[in-house]
């Protein structure tokens, strides 16, 4: 759904709010959903004062790049990845994590965390600061894919191919974590990906086949 | 997302003041998020303030001594599925955690917000459905689609409560920290949560200006044996459709106390005081565990789509009486 339409369904939008204040009378009426103020001032706000921001310019440390940019409080870290201009104007340009359910359901836009897998679509960019973020793009070593790409390639296991950067990711973190998993082990481990083309089992295989190579 | 402004927490005594006069849903907290992202993405909440929580100090860690565990609030769902004393002491927790979600959630997701956590009803999840939850007249699960919905305790509100710990730690008698304005207190888990009868628009007793700092879990005894069994949809992460948190401690195959907690069937996690008696005393057999399950369902009370629920709850409750007397 487009931002626009979501600003013309918010209008039929009750808060829980303005039924309390109306139980009183007996009558719930239907408001709109009061307009956000915005708390702070924006130009001085720090990153990690106590103060309310709205706004700030952050230090975002991705793929062992710093980038600095500037967000709002409500911007997710995969906003950032993908649709972000850092100060100098440059793109960010990281499209690898997919911008899928935007719910944290598919895993489309698994990303590290301080090693650790996290839905990027779930995570504030402000509440990625100080932290070592790796991108599917950060995953290989220069040219030199790394052991789970070049498994998922040698078994084919993609199909359309856009839930691969998730499933990359999530690979690598469990083989990190666990060198040598058994195939229920994998399976847990990739639970927090969906690839909707039912390519699991030569995904399951490229794990294995990787785990052998690490 | 509507906008918001953000403030990290620096002390309980911040985030109370915070939140005083505020009522609900202006000014709201955050920790791991994996939970209110989703509400404030769909407009089902919209906060003008979030105090991230993630910056208060010393609430997210485990200890454990002889006298029980102490979990801060702020400790993850995988710091505690992970946690090897837990694993071993008080394998119905670390069952339950492992049994949440997905590796990315449990990685993000904390204990507070596992227990606070708001309902995944399909129509209270729809920004443009105003039922009763969020101040409308009705509960449309009762005459629409209610396949997720509860078979115990609904009325007027028929949501099922979506936490996997909060039955586990009720399983073990656990009790809850929470600060407020005033100071803290500490309350029973089971006392915790609340039925929609006593407030049809929160799931607990929690004030708007009150914080979940802590949960303390008393040491079971050496004779216990615990375990969490949860019934998805599908063998992929979801939600339970049921799940019994049971906790029995056993003279070889008698059992001399039983404590049984369901989730996924209730508006809150729901105390099976029928099983409990059925096999409190018992030697647990095939007859005895059946037994239990028959009893756990007698006052069940299904809506249209959710009949299921009845005969599987009572399977759950009967195999983990089998399994606590076998393993």
């Amino acid at each position: 759904m487009s931002e626009k339409e979501k600003e013309e369904k918010k209008g039929t939008n009750i808060s829980r709010r303005s039924f309390l204040k109306g139980v009183g009378t007996g009558t719930v009426a239907a408001t709109v959903a009061p307009a956000t103020i915005l708390v702070g001032d924006p130009e001085t706000a720090e990153a990690q004062t106590d103060e309310a921001i709205s706004k700030s310019e952050i230090q975002l440390n991705i793929n062992d790049q710093v980038v600095q940019i500037e967000v709002e409080a409500r911007t997710t870290l995969l906003s950032v990845l993908r649709d972000g201009i850092d100060t100098q104007g440059n793109y960010v340009d990281l499209t690898g994590a997919k911008l899928i359910c935007d719910k944290g359901e598919c895993g489309g836009c698994t990303v590290l965390v301080d090693g650790k897998p996290v839905y990027a679509c779930m995570m504030l960019a402000m509440d990625a600061q100080g932290k070592q973020i790796t991108t599917v793009e950060g995953i290989a070593n220069g040219d030199e894919l790394h052991p789970v790409q070049d498994a998922f390639i040698q078994h084919d296991a993609l199909m359309c191919g856009f839930c691969t950067p998730g499933f990359i990711v999530s690979s690598v973190a469990l083989l990190n974590e666990n060198k040598k998993p058994t195939l229920t082990e994998i399976k847990e481990g990739l639970s927090g990906n969906t690839c909707r083309c039912g390519t699991y089992p030569f995904i399951f295989d490229a794990v294995e086949t990787a785990s052998q190579k690490m | 997302m509507e906008k918001f402004s953000y403030v990290n927490a620096t002390s309980l005594k911040q985030v109370t003041s915070l939140l005083s006069d505020s009522g609900w849903g202006e000014v709201m907290m955050i920790a791991g998020g994996t939970d209110l992202l989703a509400e404030l993405k769909e407009y089902i909440e919209t906060p003008k303030t979030l105090i991230n929580l993630k910056t208060l100090p010393g609430m997210d860690s485990i200890s454990a001594d002889a006298s029980g565990l102490k979990i801060g609030a702020l400790t993850t769902v995988a710091e505690i599925a992970m946690h090897p004393t837990i694993q071993q002491d008080y394998t119905v927790l670390a069952q339950a955690a492992a049994s949440v979600a997905t590796p990315q959630i449990r990685n993000v997701g904390t204990l507070g917000g596992n227990l606070c956590q708001r309902p995944r009803c399909w129509y209270y999840r729809d920004e443009t459905v105003s039922c009763l939850k969020k101040g409308g007249d009705i509960c449309y699960a009762v005459e629409g689609l209610s396949k997720y919905h509860a078979i115990f305790g609904g009325d007027p509100v028929y949501i099922v409560h979506p936490s996997d710990i909060a039955p586990a730690l009720i399983a073990l008698n656990a009790s809850i920290k929470i600060v407020g304005p005033e100071g803290e207190k500490t309350i029973k888990v089971e006392e915790f949560f609340t039925l929609p009868a006593a407030n049809p628009f929160r799931e607990n007793v929690l004030e708007p200006n009150e914080i979940v700092v802590e949960v303390q879990v008393p040491k079971p005894n050496p004779n216990t044996k615990s375990l969490y069994l949860k019934a998805r949809e599908k063998g992929a992460p979801d939600f339970a459709l049921a799940s019994v948190a049971g906790v029995f401690e056993m003279m070889g195959k008698t059992c001399q106390t039983a404590s049984i907690v369901l989730g996924g069937v209730a508006p809150a996690p729901w105390r099976s005081t029928d099983a409990e008696t059925a096999l409190t005393g018992k030697m647990i057999n095939d007859s005895v565990s059946t037994k239990a399950g028959e009893e756990a369902v007698k006052n069940a009370q299904p809506l249209n789509d959710n009949e299921y629920k009845v005969p599987l709850t009572q399977n759950l409750i009967s195999r983990a009486a089998m399994m606590a007397a076998s393993k």
